[in-house]
This record gives C-alpha cells, sequence and structure tokens, in this order.
C-alpha cells in the first residue's frame, strides 16, 4: 500500500496554487495500491485556501504550527517531514524554487532518494516509478525509486481531479530542530505578480520586440487575458537588460508548461525551447517564415509583431468579453 | 577562507543527444565534454571571494572518471588552487554522490562550499542541498547574490514572484544560479599554470543506492505545426482554432 505525504506551500499565510494540483499526482500514486494521501501545511496560525483539500484529494489535512513558519523554514519543514516519513512510500512536493530547495533536504535527512521535475508518477510493485526530463529537456528518463521516495512534481504536469475525499484535520508536532539558514523574507518586484512558472497563459518576447518599451504591447496582450496570463523573455532580451531574470524562459532560465504558449519575436533557439516544449499548445509571432520556432509551434503567423499582436489583443479582449 | 567548488564533467549543452544501444544512457560518441555551465558560476564565486577576503585557499573537487582531470584543469586555469580527483563511477542516486562528497568535505576545514544549482547532463537539483543535510550545514540553494562578511553570508535567490533573502554562518553550502556573476575565461597564463598545480587523485565507490534508470528516450516530436497565416489578416483564424480545436482560450 503506498501512502502519499503531499507537502503544501505557504506563503503569507496563503496555500500557494498548485496544491490541488499536487494532491493528483499523490493519488495517482495511492490509488494504483488502495493507499491514502495526507496533506501538510506548515503555518504560524489558519491558513487561506486550504478548505478544499479533501475535494481535492487528501484523505486527511495535516497541520504544524510553528512562529518560525512566518517566513519560509527549510530546516524545520525537513526536521517535520523526517518525522512523519516511515507513514509513507513517497513524499511529494511541488516543483517550484521552494519545494526543490526543500526536496532534496529531506530525502538526505530520510536516506531515500529524490526525483526532480517529473512529469509522470505512478507506482510499480514495490517502486515508485517516475518520468522526468534530462540533458535540459532533450531526453526524458524513466526511473524507479525504491523505498521511500523524494518527488517533486513539475507543475503543469498534473491537472487537478476532483476527488471528494474526507480531508479529516490532524495536529503534528514540530520536532526540536537547529535552524541554520534564515529566511528573512520575499522582496516582490512590482510588476511580477504572476510567475511565468505558474500561469495558465505564457506570451513571451524576444528580440524581435526591438526596444524594452515594446514589451508593453505584451503586457497588454496578457491583461486581455485577464489575471492568468504572464509575460516571459528570452534570454538575449534578459541578457540586454530588456526584461528581469525571472521571466527568462528557458534552458538557463524556467521551464514552463502553460496551456498556451505565445512566442512573440523569438527566433526559437534550442536553449528556447527546452523551457517551453512542454506547453500544451504553442503560438509563434515571427515575420521570419523559416524561423525554427515554427517547427515546434501548433499554430504559426508569420507577419510583423508590431500588426499582429495588437490585433490579436483586440480580439482575445472580445473573446474574453462572451 | 578556505573554499571548496564541486564540479561536474557534462556534455556541451548544444550537444545533439543520441540514445545509447543500451536504452538509459546517451551514446557519447563524438560529444564535446564541458566543465558543468552553473559550476563555472560557483569557481568564479570562489574566487571572487577568495580575492575579497585578500587570502585563502580554493580547491576543486570532482567526482567521476578519468576524464574529469580535464575538466578540473580547465577550473585551475581560471585560477583555482589545486584539485581533488575521486576516482569513481558516478551513482545514477545522487543521494550516493552526495555522500561521497560530503565525506570528503567533512572536517577538511571549509568555509564556504560551492555547487552548482543544477547538472545540465542528469538535472538531479539535489547534490549542494544534500551534502549541507549531511555535513549539517546551512544551505541556500540557488543563489544569484552571496554576500559574506564577519564570517556571516546573505543571499537572494529567484522565488515565484520574487527575490527569497536569507542568511546564514558559515561554515556553509551555497548551491550557484545564473546571474550570481560572470565566470571569467581562463587566461593563456592560466593554463599554463594550470599544468603545474596539484591534483590529488582518491578512489571511492558511490554506493549503488535506490534509483534504477528504466530508459533513456528522446521526447516525443510535436506534430508538426501549422502556419495559420499572414499578418493581421490570420488573428480570427488563429482565434477560431484556439478556441474551438484547442480550446485554450
Ligand atoms: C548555454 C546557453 C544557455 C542559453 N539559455 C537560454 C535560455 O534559457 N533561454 C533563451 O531564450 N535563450 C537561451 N540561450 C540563447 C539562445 O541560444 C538564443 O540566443 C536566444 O534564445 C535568442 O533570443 P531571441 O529569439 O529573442 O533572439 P533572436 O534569435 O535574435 O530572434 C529574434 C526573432 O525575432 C524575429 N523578428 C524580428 N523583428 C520582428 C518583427 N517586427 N515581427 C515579428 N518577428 C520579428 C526575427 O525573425 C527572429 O526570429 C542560451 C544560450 C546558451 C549558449
Ligand atoms: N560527480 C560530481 N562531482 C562533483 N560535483 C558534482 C558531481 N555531480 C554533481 N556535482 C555538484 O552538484 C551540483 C548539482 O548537481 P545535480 O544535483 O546532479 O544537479 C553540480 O552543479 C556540481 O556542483
Amino acid at each position: 500500500m503506498a501512502n502519499v505525504l503531499a507537502v503544501l506551500e505557504v506563503r503569507n499565510a496563503v496555500l500557494r496554487k498548485g496544491a490541488a494540483e499536487l494532491l493528483a499526482a499523490a493519488r495517482r500514486i495511492a490509488d494504483a495500491s488502495g493507499g491514502t494521501v495526507d496533506a501538510l501545511i506548515c503555518s504560524v496560525g489558519p491558513v487561506s485556501g486550504s478548505d478544499g483539500l479533501g475535494a481535492a484529494g487528501a484523505d486527511r489535512v495535516l497541520t504544524a504550527q510553528h512562529a518560525v513558519f512566518a517566513n519560509y523554514c527549510p530546516d524545520g519543514m525537513a526536521a517535520t517531514v523526517a518525522t512523519l516519513t516511515n507513514a509513507y512510500r513517497a513524499v511529494v512536493v511541488a516543483a517550484t524554487a521552494t519545494g526543490k530547495d526543500l526536496a532534496p533536504r529531506i530525502a538526505a535527512r530520510i536516506g531515500a532518494p529524490c526525483a526532480m521535475d517529473v512529469t509522470v508518477v505512478d507506482s510499480r510493485g514495490e517502486s515508485i516509478r517516475v518520468v522526468r526530463p534530462v540533458y535540459a529537456g532533450k531526453a526524458l528518463q524513466t526511473v524507479d525509486l525504491a523505498g521511500t521516495a523524494v518527488v517533486a512534481v513539475r507543475p503543469g504536469a498534473y491537472a487537478a481531479v476532483p476527488a471528494g475525499k474526507a480531508g479529516t484535520p490532524a495536529v503534528v508536532t514540530v520536532p526540536a530542530f537547529t535552524k541554520r539558514l534564515d529566511v528573512t523574507g520575499i522582496r516582490t518586484s512590482d510588476k511580477a505578480a504572476l510567475d511565468v512558472a505558474e500561469a495558465r497563459v505564457v506570451i513571451s518576447g524576444g528580440r524581435g520586440l526591438g526596444d524594452p518599451k515594446h514589451f508593453a504591447l505584451l503586457e497588454e496582450l496578457a491583461a486581455a487575458f485577464g489575471g492568468e496570463a504572464a509575460v516571459g523573455a528570452s534570454r538575449a532580451v534578459v541578457d540586454a537588460g530588456w526584461a528581469e531574470h525571472g521571466a527568462q524562459v528557458g534552458q538557463t532560465g524556467k521551464t514552463v508548461s502553460p496551456e498556451l504558449y505565445i512566442a512573440v519575436g523569438i527566433s526559437g533557439a534550442i536553449q528556447h525551447l527546452a523551457g517551453m516544449r512542454t506547453a500544451k499548445v504553442i503560438v509563434a509571432i515571427n515575420r521570419d517564415k523559416d524561423a525554427p520556432i515554427f517547427k515546434i509551434a501548433d499554430y504559426g503567423i508569420v507577419g510583423d509583431l508590431f500588426e499582429v499582436v495588437p490585433a490579436l489583443t483586440a480580439a482575445v479582449r472580445v473573446a474574453k468579453a462572451h | 577562507m578556505k573554499i571548496a567548488v564541486c564540479l561536474r564533467r557534462v556534455p556541451d549543452t548544444t550537444a545533439k543527444i543520441v540514445i545509447a544501444g543500451s536504452g538509459t544512457v546517451i551514446d557519447e560518441t563524438g560529444v564535446k565534454f564541458v566543465p558543468n555551465p552553473y559550476d563555472e558560476y560557483a569557481i568564479e564565486a570562489a574566487l571572487s571571494l577568495k580575492e575579497k577576503a585578500g587570502g585563502g585557499e580554493t580547491v576543486v573537487v570532482a567526482l567521476g572518471g578519468d576524464a574529469v582531470q580535464e575538466t578540473m584543469r580547465t577550473a585551475l586555469a581560471m585560477g583555482i588552487d589545486r584539485g581533488v580527483h575521486l576516482h569513481g563511477t558516478p551513482s545514477p542516486d545522487g543521494l550516493e554522490n552526495a555522500r561521497v562528497l560530503a565525506e570528503h568535505l567533512r572536517g577538511a576545514g571549509y568555509d564556504v562550499m560551492l555547487f552548482g544549482k543544477f547538472a545540465v547532463d542528469d538535472c538531479g537539483q539535489q547534490t549542494g542541498a544534500m551534502v549541507a543535510e549531511l555535513l549539517e550545514l546551512p544551505c541556500a540553494t540557488a543563489v544569484t547574490k552571496l554576500d559574506i562578511a564577519a564570517g556571516r553570508a546573505t543571499v537572494e535567490r529567484e522565488v515565484e514572484g520574487g527575490i527569497e533573502q536569507a542568511a546564514c554562518a558559515l561554515p556553509a553550502v551555497f548551491t550557484c544560479d545564473k546571474g550570481l556573476n560572470n565566470p571569467r575565461l581562463p587566461s593563456l597564463k592560466g593554463i599554463m599554470a594550470a599544468k603545474k598545480k596539484p591534483l590529488e587523485v582518491t578512489p571511492v565507490a558511490p554506493g549503488a543506492g535506490s534509483v534504477t534508470v528504466a530508459a533513456l528516450a528522446l521526447p516525443p516530436e510535436r506534430a508538426a505545426g501549422r502556419i495559420v497565416g499572414e499578418g493581421a489578416a490570420a488573428v480570427p483564424a488563429l482565434m477560431q482554432l484556439l478556441t474551438t480545436e484547442a480550446k485554450v482560450i
């Protein structure tokens, strides 16, 4: 029986998005063998957004409360999870910056293997089988993890599935631990309200924009999607200082798997493709009909972005108004 | 200040990936190998920390077969003082490699231990944090800013929607992200000097671990896309496809 512990992410007493998706992945492992799924929340007090966890697949919702969880505290979280893992075959986290920081710490503490950026999870006999991209997305590795496994599931890999579980609350004690790293806070950048790694729609701009001020065109298109779109960038424009590094998509930037990825004035270099090839639908707008981006785009428009993007923005506005 | 940099030898990121006959590893024929790009940020950080401290020692540590020595020489040519080659075959289980590295770093008197954010071959993204846990040391991963003063480090790292700030005492482990610095190129003088720098070889045997690679495959090709049309005139057709065929709007 593969019982699974899903460690959820909280920031400022709010559950981060992606919890329901992570629970769907956890259920995938548990259901194959009649196992259960527990969700763990480490926080100072009540966390908003946590009432739907039973419906999203948690048999139990464990809360570990401690003043230290006002900020992300990897030492406290890893110590807490380590006291629980005897009961589980897998510990799953979302493969976000925070999840990927936490996962190897848990794994080392409990002597378990750790798999990052997993896109497929399954239980297979006594092992957990996962698929994950390697060589910057140029290959997919299937690995079997024996014993208890720590698995970071890539955001976007699993869709939330209504599961109608009980979500029975339970309290977990935070053990004594040494706080070795002191996270003092997060400086939020004024622009990046929605992160490219978390958005349902990503609109990325490249050198074809010609000037940093033309990113405004993409911001407008993003706004037309009404809060579900983020603006990304190619490395060429990040290196030129036109966009923040946090917006870079690709091998040395973020890997995104949105439902819709719109590449504007981006040629489609292999290192860029490494970051967005798993998007569900890819649209490319480029004036060069031979640009490599068209090889992987589902839909392409050959043309001047200064003409096409405003027309698309207007059309999306109309579609969204219906 | 005594600083260690853990270095991995990886295929060049532009290398075309061909799966070997075994179906679990790549075919290395004709592939160019380079220092892991993120480890170059670690090397640069080590060099500049030593320069700022006005003294100390920088050591590059690499686990791998004979071929890693060539990669280590690149680090020595950039300015690292000496090398420790842990001669053995890395395990597919990152924890086993972390154990070998931690065993060497333990008690060796390092103030700062630097790693790359991840190795671009196996994309394990775990070794640095695991080593820190095994050594019971503070660790900050994927740092884009690292300042050290009076035995304490302050760091910044990118998280979704912002920059996280953190601090810790030394000794500590850091994994380095792009943005931390601009790695220097080896100078001709550096390349000559590297040939004579000490490189100690210690045999090691990482355990088998709990990870078995069942298969390695190329990602499925995306079905060939189509050009919807040219210019703004193609927008209505695109919208039609996005709403009715792809159903993403
Ligand atoms: C180790 C390494 C790591 C890298 N990591 C990344 C990474 O993470 N992410 C990344 O993106 N890149 C990465 N790169 C860089 C990558 O190789 C490319 O250089 C980069 O992606 C190119 O950016 P671009 O497409 O914006 O620019 P270009 O290649 O210059 O393309 C600009 C495109 O805009 C089009 N265009 C111009 N004007 C218009 C117009 N008016 N209307 C419509 N189209 C127009 C052109 O036809 C062209 O196709 C990496 C490179 C290396 C070596
Ligand atoms: N075989 C190795 N020898 C030395 N350092 C390594 C080795 N493998 C990984 N590392 C270090 O750990 C970092 C992260 O690797 P990984 O966890 O495999 O993504 C690398 O950037 C290196 O700094």
